[in-house]
């Protein structure tokens, strides 16, 4: 692979040393090397109606990245798609049209992502006994809006056509003239930390600042604190879907205990205002350690207690296993990456694959899941990865205690950015990898701003899942995934 | 079945007895503070939303995430654990510096008897999020869950606008659900509510110079209760429900 550069997670790397390919070399890379996975895969206006397509692919055995590029002259406005024989490009392919208008041809399906058409051609089936059962955008609970198109026969679903981006508001453009933690945190409300890490990551490496050992570990306990608690929501949210109201109400209860201690940390229940560019807004004392670690062990034993009595329970089992189903070929075929993945039995976490210096500090290692895929997969590895999580947080929260007493907040928050620079960040939220990638131009002004929610990948999997399941399973598939509408639609 | 029992028992209740007076931790960032007399040059131009303004000094609830940057670049702004945000009129959100929270609490919402008579023991909302993050959305989902209960008051969230008394909108509105919004808020019977949750739905928030966002449904249609927030704190939104609907 000499037509790319190879980079690792975090880095900046200058413009001039992203190598200019062309597209069917580039295509030709990407199919001979099975084992790399896209990670980004976006254009940028080149001038004189010319637009430069980044590609940056990851090599997870060995923490690697690789970066690349093509330009497109403005008369040429088509290439052969990737996704033809590489089905993972799919979802990046429609992006890179729907914003640049240059045609991947042979694309099986070339969607909209976020643009809605008033008059979309959804996908139909015809036959006696077939119809169609069209839901949202407005959906019956309090949730996002997307809208989903069944085809079935009967009660079950051949197929699920999903059509996105009623939660668009530009969030990419916007990074370019006013960014700020506080956009970066309402890009998707349930991963906070994640996309404020990412960004703020970004950001120190264009204004060049170092963040404290002190702060970089509150981040980092900060992050998993999130996934506890989004997790055990969600342990709770599946509980309520197959109507086992007690599962509901007690894992409802135990999130409160995980999100109320995050209050006490920052002043929010979601982690808002906690991180900023060049560290973290808020301390944590020995005193509110101390108050933590009580609470995690209780939420610990509770959480415990319940997914045990949970899972004994037959009726429960009965709704959880078979149902929802991706095999592991099929998801690594469509390229789901994150906790959607994990429970296929892809082992991707970019916390382990791109590890900073405190996993072998503290004695972090990664655990492989079995998962087949179903929901019950995704309910066991929720209930694992709160147990880990608990465990990193108390490793975490011991060093801090011997940590000395560093700034938490760097200096050079007003540093210009760095011109002509490549700024990229991977982030494990708990949902998957949130991918942040910012460049700047010549005068030191951002000229793009990449978000990749890991949702971004994975509302195909959904798609996948529930088909030949009831159309009355949906809800509880789509919770099991629980994936976001907002960071999809940026 | 017995663990399932021991479960419950082992959990006891759980609940907030008194909603009214529930105590609130003292880092939560609620109702601000304004001092004049201390250096507020300092907190120039660090607000994201615009929420604040230097000359007159007033801090806009409608426009703050807060997010506490003002008041960790000058003691001229001070977030204290107060609650009870919500307000019928927009103008009331404009905090001034002799604004205390106490007045605030007792002046923002003015009740109707007409409310109070048709909704005070029954009130059935549908949620509409409208480009919302999903941060307001989780936290009007906890409303129902068994510590907030909110159920208990007569307040729920269900799933037709034929069903409900009113809308709850969160997020900005973008140009893509703006259509189904209205949609919505037109499939509700009369006579119906409008309630803007969070500085999205009220101003735009961090969205306010998007392009991709369409608002001209607040143009047309009357709101009758703004609940500020970033997000929205469950205590907060039953209290501003139960300020409205009751006496």
């Amino acid at each position: 692979m000499a037509k790319w550069i190879k980079t690792k997670n975090n880095t900046c790397l200058k413009l001039g040393e992203i190598p200019i390919s062309t597209i069917e070399e580039l295509r030709e890379d990407i199919i001979a090397n099975s084992d790399i996975r896209p990670v980004a895969f976006f254009g940028k206006d080149w001038g004189f109606g010319c637009v430069r397509l980044f590609i940056m692919m990851s090599d997870d055995k060995n923490s690697e990245l690789y970066v690349s590029s093509c330009v497109f002259a403005a008369e040429r406005r088509s290439y052969e798609s990737i996704t033809q024989a590489v089905p993972s490009f799919h979802i990046f392919e429609r992006e890179f049209y729907e914003q640049f208008g240059i045609e991947p041809l042979n694309h099986p399906w070339l969607k909209p992502v976020r643009k809605n058409q008033d008059k979309y051609p959804f996908f139909e089936m015809e036959g006696e006994e077939v119809h169609q059962v069209a839901v949202g955008p407005i959906h019956a609970g309090v949730i996002e809006p997307g809208h989903f198109r069944f085809m079935c026969n009967g009660e079950t679903v051949y197929h699920l056509e999903i059509m996105l981006g009623y939660q668009h508001r530009g969030i990419e453009n916007m990074m370019l003239n006013r960014p700020s933690n506080q956009l970066a945190e309402s890009i998707c409300g349930d991963s906070v930390i994640a996309h404020n890490l990412a960004y703020s990551q970004v950001m120190e490496l264009l204004k060049d600042i170092k963040i404290s050992d002190r702060a970089s570990l509150i981040r980092k306990a900060a992050l998993e604190m999130e996934r506890i608690a989004i997790h055990i929501g969600d342990l709770g949210a599946i509980a309520g879907d197959i109507a086992y109201l007690m599962g509901a109400s007690v894992f409802g209860a135990t999130r409160t205990l995980v999100i109320n201690t995050m209050l006490e940390f920052c002043g929010s229940r979601f982690g808002r205002g906690f991180v900023n560019v060049g560290g973290v807004n808020f301390d944590l004392t020995n005193d509110m350690i101390d108050c933590a670690l009580k609470t995690l062990d209780k939420v610990s034993k509770d959480v415990e207690r319940m997914t045990n009595t949970m899972l004994k329970n037959s009726t429960v089992m009965s709704r959880l296993e078979k149902t929802g189903t991706v095999s592991l070929e099929r998801a690594k075929e469509i390229g789901l990456v994150g906790m959607a993945a994990k429970a296929c039995g892809v082992e991707l976490d970019s916390r382990f694959d791109y590890p900073d210096k405190w996993m072998s500090e503290l004695n972090i290692e990664r655990k492989h899941f079995k998962g087949v895929g179903d929901v019950n997969s995704r309910f066991k590895l929720r209930y694992k990865e709160i147990m880990e999580s608990i465990s990193m947080v108390k490793k975490i929260f011991a060093k801090l205690k011997t940590q000395p007493n560093e700034p938490i907040l760097a200096e050079g928050i007003n540093n210009p950015y760095s011109r002509d620079s490549f700024a990229i960040s991977i982030t494990e939220g708990w949902r998957g990898e949130v991918v942040h990638i910012a460049m700047t131009d010549i005068n030191g002004k951002i000229s793009r701003y990449k978000i990749k929610d890991p949702s971004f990948n994975n509302w195909y999997g959904l798609a996948l899942a529930v088909r030949n399941n009831g159309v009355s399973d949906f809800p509880l598939c789509n919770k099991s995934f629980n994936l976001s509408y907002s960071g999809n639609d940026l | 079945m017995l663990d399932t029992l021991k479960s419950r028992i082992y959990q006891g209740k759980q609940y907030i007895k008194d909603i009214k007076n529930a105590p609130m931790r003292d880092q939560f960032r609620g109702f601000p503070v304004l001092h004049e007399d201390e250096d507020r040059l300092a907190c120039e131009n660090v607000c994201p939303t615009g929420a604040l303004n230097l000359d007159p000094f007033t801090i806009d609830m409608g426009k703050c995430t807060f997010c506490g940057a003002c008041a960790r670049a000058s003691k001229a702004v001070e977030f204290t654990n107060g609650y009870k945000l919500t307000s019928s009129n927009r103008k009331k959100l404009i905090v001034t510096p002799d604004a205390t929270y106490e007045d605030y609490v007792k002046s923002a919402v003015k009740v109707k008897d007409e409310i109070v008579k048709t909704f005070g023991k029954s009130l059935k909302l549908r949620q509409v999020s409208a480009a919302g993050c999903n941060g307001c959305e989780m936290e009007l989902n906890a409303c129902s869950n068994v510590n907030f209960d909110m159920g208990r008051y007569g307040i729920d969230f269900v799933a037709s606008p034929r069903h409900a008394d009113g809308i709850v909108i969160t997020g900005p509105i973008s140009k893509n659900m703006a259509y189904a919004l209205e949609d919505c808020y037109k499939s509700v019977p009369n006579p119906k509510l409008v309630i803007l949750c969070g500085a999205c739905a009220i101003s735009g928030g961090v969205f306010q110079e998007s392009e991709e966002i369409n608002r001209e449904f607040l143009d047309k249609y009357p709101v009758d209760l703004y609940i500020p927030g970033c997000p929205v704190h469950p205590l907060t939104f039953i209290n501003g429900i139960l300020s409205y609907i009751t006496k």
